[in-house]
C-alpha cells in the first residue's frame, strides 16, 4: 500500500506543460503558415487565401497561393523543422548545447556540391541538377567521415573528423569561387549561399521532402536512446543502447535531412542551434522530449524569417532569408546565454 | 559458498592499447552474496567488472545463470547485469524520477512518462529505499554529491537486475553515507542479486562483503570471506600498507596505516 501510494505522488507531479506548449506551437505554425501564404508582393486577405487554397476564388489569387507561396511556405515548414530536429538530435547525441547541425559537415558539403553546379552553369531555378548535387555532396560528406574516423568511431575522432570534412567542403567552395570563369557566378555562388525560398515550386518540394521526411523519421526514432545517454555513453550501452550505431544513425539522419534542405534552399544558419535553447524552458532538458518541440519551433523560426524578408523594403532584390536567421539568430542566442549562464555554467558535470 | 555459480568466469583477458589489463581471471559467483573486488588503482578492477558486463570485448568466457553473456542481445545483457559506472555523470538536468525510471530501459519502459504498472513500482520501491521520494521532482543536477549518488544508486537498484555491478559507489560520500549504500546494496543480495562493488574501502568491504575478490596487477591474487582474504601479509604484498587490524563481533576492522617497505 505504502508503494501504491508512492507511486501515485511520483506519477502525478509530472507537469503538463509539454502538451500545451505543443498545442501553441502547432497553432503559431499554423498561423505563421498562413500568413507565408497571405504576404508578398499582392497581399491577400485571409478569407481570400483559404479560399483560393481550396480552389476558390479568382484564378490570379489561386495562381498567387496555390503555385507560388504554397511550395515557398511547406518548404519552409519542412526545412525549419527538420534544421530544429536536426539540433536537438546532435545536441542529444553530443550531451552538448553547443552541437548545431553543421558540426559534421553535411550543410557544407551538400553546398559545395550546389556551389559546383552553378559554377559549371548547369544550375536554374527550374533544374534539378542543383538540388541532387547538393544531396550527392551531403551522402559524401558521411562516407568521407567514416571513412576517415572507421564505423566504430569515439564522438572525439568523429568531431575531429567532421570539422576537417565541413572545412574541406569550405575550401573547396571556396576554390570554386575563386576559379570562376566571370565575376558574375561568383556573385550568384555567394548569393546562393546566403539562403532563401524565392521563387521554389512544387518540383523543389517533391525532391527535397522525401529526404527531410526519411531524415527526420531517422532521428524521431532514437529519441529513447538519447535520453539513456544522458547518464554517458557507458550507461547508455549498460542500459542496451548500441551507442555507436546511434551515432551513425543520427549522423546519417541529419545528413539526409539537413542535406534535402540545403539543397533546395541554400545554407540557413543558426535555427538548428537556436530551436533546442527555445523550447528548454518551456519543456524542460529531456533530449527526447525536447525534439518535437524543437521541429515546431524550427518551423516557426523559418516561416517568421521568410515572412519577415517579405516585408523589409529592400533596394533590388529581397533579403535572403538566412541572412535574416543569422541576423536575429545571433543576437537573440547571446541573449540566451546571458540569460541561461547558471545553469550553463554550473548545471552539468 | 554452498549456492551453485550464478556469475562465472573461465580465463577472462583484456588488452586496452596493447597492455595486458585483464590477465587469465576465472571466478564463479553465486546470487544472494555481496562481493567487494578489491585492489590497488591499475589493477583492473573497472575492466574487469566492464569485460564481465559484455561491455568490452574481451578473451574467455563469461557465463551468467548458464547462458554465455557474448552471445546475449543488447537487451537481454541489459536486463541481467546493472551497471552503475565510477563517478556520477549526468549531463542534463532530468528531474531524479526520470533519472531512476532509466533503470526500467532494457525492460522496454523507454518512456519514463508512460511507465507499466510493474516498472512503476520498481522505480516507486527503488526511489523509497533510497530515500528518494522527496527529491523526485528535483532536478538531478541540483543534488548534493551524496543525494546525486544516491538517486544513481536508485537508478540501478530499480533495473531490479540479477546482478548489479558497482563500481566505486562509495567513493566521495561521508561515513554515513558510505554505509547507507553498502547497506543497501546488501539489502539488494539479501533480495536475490549478486552485487559486485569495486571499493578501496576495507573496512566496508570486511563489514559488510559475504565474499572479497583481491586484483593484482590483473590477475586474481584471493578469493573468499573477508576475514580469511584481508590477512596483513596480503595488505602488505598487493597494497603495500601495513594495516592495523582488530576484530569486533567476528568481524575484521582493517585501517591501512603506513606505508609498507
Amino acid at each position: 500500500m505504502h508503494v501504491e501510494a508512492q507511486k501515485i505522488a511520483i506519477a502525478t507531479r509530472r507537469g503538463l506543460s509539454r502538451p500545451a506548449a505543443l498545442l501553441a506551437l502547432s497553432g503559431l505554425v499554423a498561423l505563421l503558415f498562413l500568413l507565408s501564404l497571405a504576404i508578398g508582393p499582392v497581399r491577400l486577405s485571409p478569407q481570400v487565401v483559404v479560399q483560393a487554397l481550396f480552389g476558390g476564388g479568382s484564378e490570379e489569387h489561386r495562381i498567387i497561393v496555390q503555385e507560388i507561396r504554397l511550395p515557398r511556405a511547406i518548404l519552409g515548414l519542412a526545412i525549419g523543422a527538420v534544421l530544429g530536429l536536426s539540433g536537438a538530435a546532435l545536441q542529444g547525441l553530443l550531451r552538448n548545447p553547443l552541437a548545431a547541425p553543421s558540426l559534421f559537415g553535411a550543410p557544407q558539403s551538400a553546398a559545395f556540391g550546389a556551389v559546383l553546379v552553378i559554377a559549371l552553369g548547369y544550375a536554374d531555378v527550374r533544374s534539378f541538377a542543383l538540388p541532387l548535387a547538393a544531396i550527392v555532396g551531403a551522402f559524401t560528406s558521411v562516407f568521407l567521415l567514416l571513412v576517415v574516423a572507421g564505423r566504430n568511431a569515439n564522438l572525439l575522432l568523429l568531431i575531429l573528423a567532421g570539422l576537417a570534412v565541413s572545412s574541406l567542403a569550405g575550401a573547396a567552395t571556396a576554390l570554386t569561387m575563386n576559379l570562376a570563369r566571370n565575376p558574375f557566378i561568383a556573385l550568384e555562388i555567394a548569393f546562393w549561399m546566403l539562403g532563401s525560398l524565392e521563387d521554389r515550386s512544387f518540383r523543389h518540394v517533391v525532391l527535397a521532402l522525401p529526404f527531410i521526411g526519411v531524415g527526420a523519421v531517422l532521428l524521431m526514432a532514437q529519441r529513447h536512446a538519447f535520453r539513456a545517454l544522458t547518464l554517458g555513453e557507458e550507461s547508455a550501452q549498460s542500459l542496451g543502447v548500441n551507442v555507436a550505431r546511434l551515432r551513425l544513425l543520427v549522423i546519417a539522419g541529419v545528413a539526409l535531412g539537413v542535406g534535402g534542405a540545403v539543397a533546395v534552399s541554400g545554407t540557413i544558419a543558426f535555427i538548428g542551434l537556436v530551436a533546442p535553447h527555445l523550447m528548454r524552458p518551456l519543456v524542460g532538458h529531456d533530449p527526447a522530449r525536447l525534439l518535437l518541440p524543437s521541429a515546431c519551433a524550427g518551423a516557426a523560426l523559418l516561416l517568421a524569417a521568410d515572412v519577415a524578408v517579405r516585408l523589409i523594403p529592400a533596394t533590388s532584390d529581397e533579403l535572403r532569408v538566412g541572412v535574416l536567421t543569422a541576423i536575429i539568430g545571433v543576437p537573440f542566442f547571446l541573449y540566451l546565454i546571458v540569460r541561461e549562464r547558471r545553469s550553463l555554467g554550473g548545471g552539468f558535470s | 559458498m554452498s549456492e551453485p555459480a550464478f556469475l562465472a568466469a573461465e580465463h577472462v583477458r583484456v588488452t586496452l592499447g596493447g597492455r595486458r589489463v585483464v590477465n587469465d581471471v576465472s571466478l564463479s559467483l553465486p546470487r544472494r552474496c555481496l562481493v567487494a573486488l578489491l585492489g590497488p588503482n591499475g589493477a583492473g578492477k573497472t575492466t574487469l567488472l566492464r569485460a564481465l558486463a559484455g561491455l568490452i570485448p574481451a578473451e574467455g568466457l563469461v557465463r551468467i545463470g548458464g547462458d554465455v553473456v557474448a552471445s546475449l542481445s543488447m537487451r537481454e545483457r541489459a536486463r541481467r547485469f546493472a551497471y552503475l559506472p565510477q563517478g556520477h555523470a549526468v549531463h542534463w538536468p532530468l528531474p531524479v524520477r526520470d533519472i531512476v525510471a532509466l533503470g526500467r530501459y532494457p525492460h522496454g519502459a523507454t518512456d519514463p512518462a508512460r511507465l507499466a504498472p510493474t516498472d512503476a513500482d520498481a522505480v516507486a520501491r527503488a526511489m523509497q529505499a533510497t530515500d528518494m521520494v522527496a527529491f523526485a521532482d528535483r532536478p538531478i543536477t541540483a543534488l548534493s554529491g551524496g543525494e546525486r549518488s544516491r538517486a544513481l544508486l536508485a537508478r540501478v537498484l530499480a533495473a531490479e537486475a540479477p546482478v548489479i555491478l558497482a563500481d566505486e559507489p562509495t567513493t566521495s560520500l561521508d561515513p554515513r553515507y558510505q554505509i547507507d549504500v553498502m547497506r543497501l546494496l546488501h539489502g539488494a543480495a539479501e533480495r536475490g542479486a549478486l552485487v559486485l562493488a569495486v571499493t578501496h574501502e576495507m573496512g566496508l568491504a570486511a563489514r559488510f562483503a559475504d565474499m572479497v575478490l583481491v586484483l593484482h596487477e590483473g590477475g586474481l591474487a584471493a578469493a573468499g570471506p573477508p576475514a580469511q582474504v584481508l590477512t596483513q601479509t596480503l595488505l602488505a604484498e598487493v597494497f603495500r600498507v601495513d594495516a592495523f587490524r582488530a576484530e569486533r563481533d567476528g568481524t575484521p576492522v582493517i585501517v591501512p596505516w603506513s606505508a609498507h617497505g
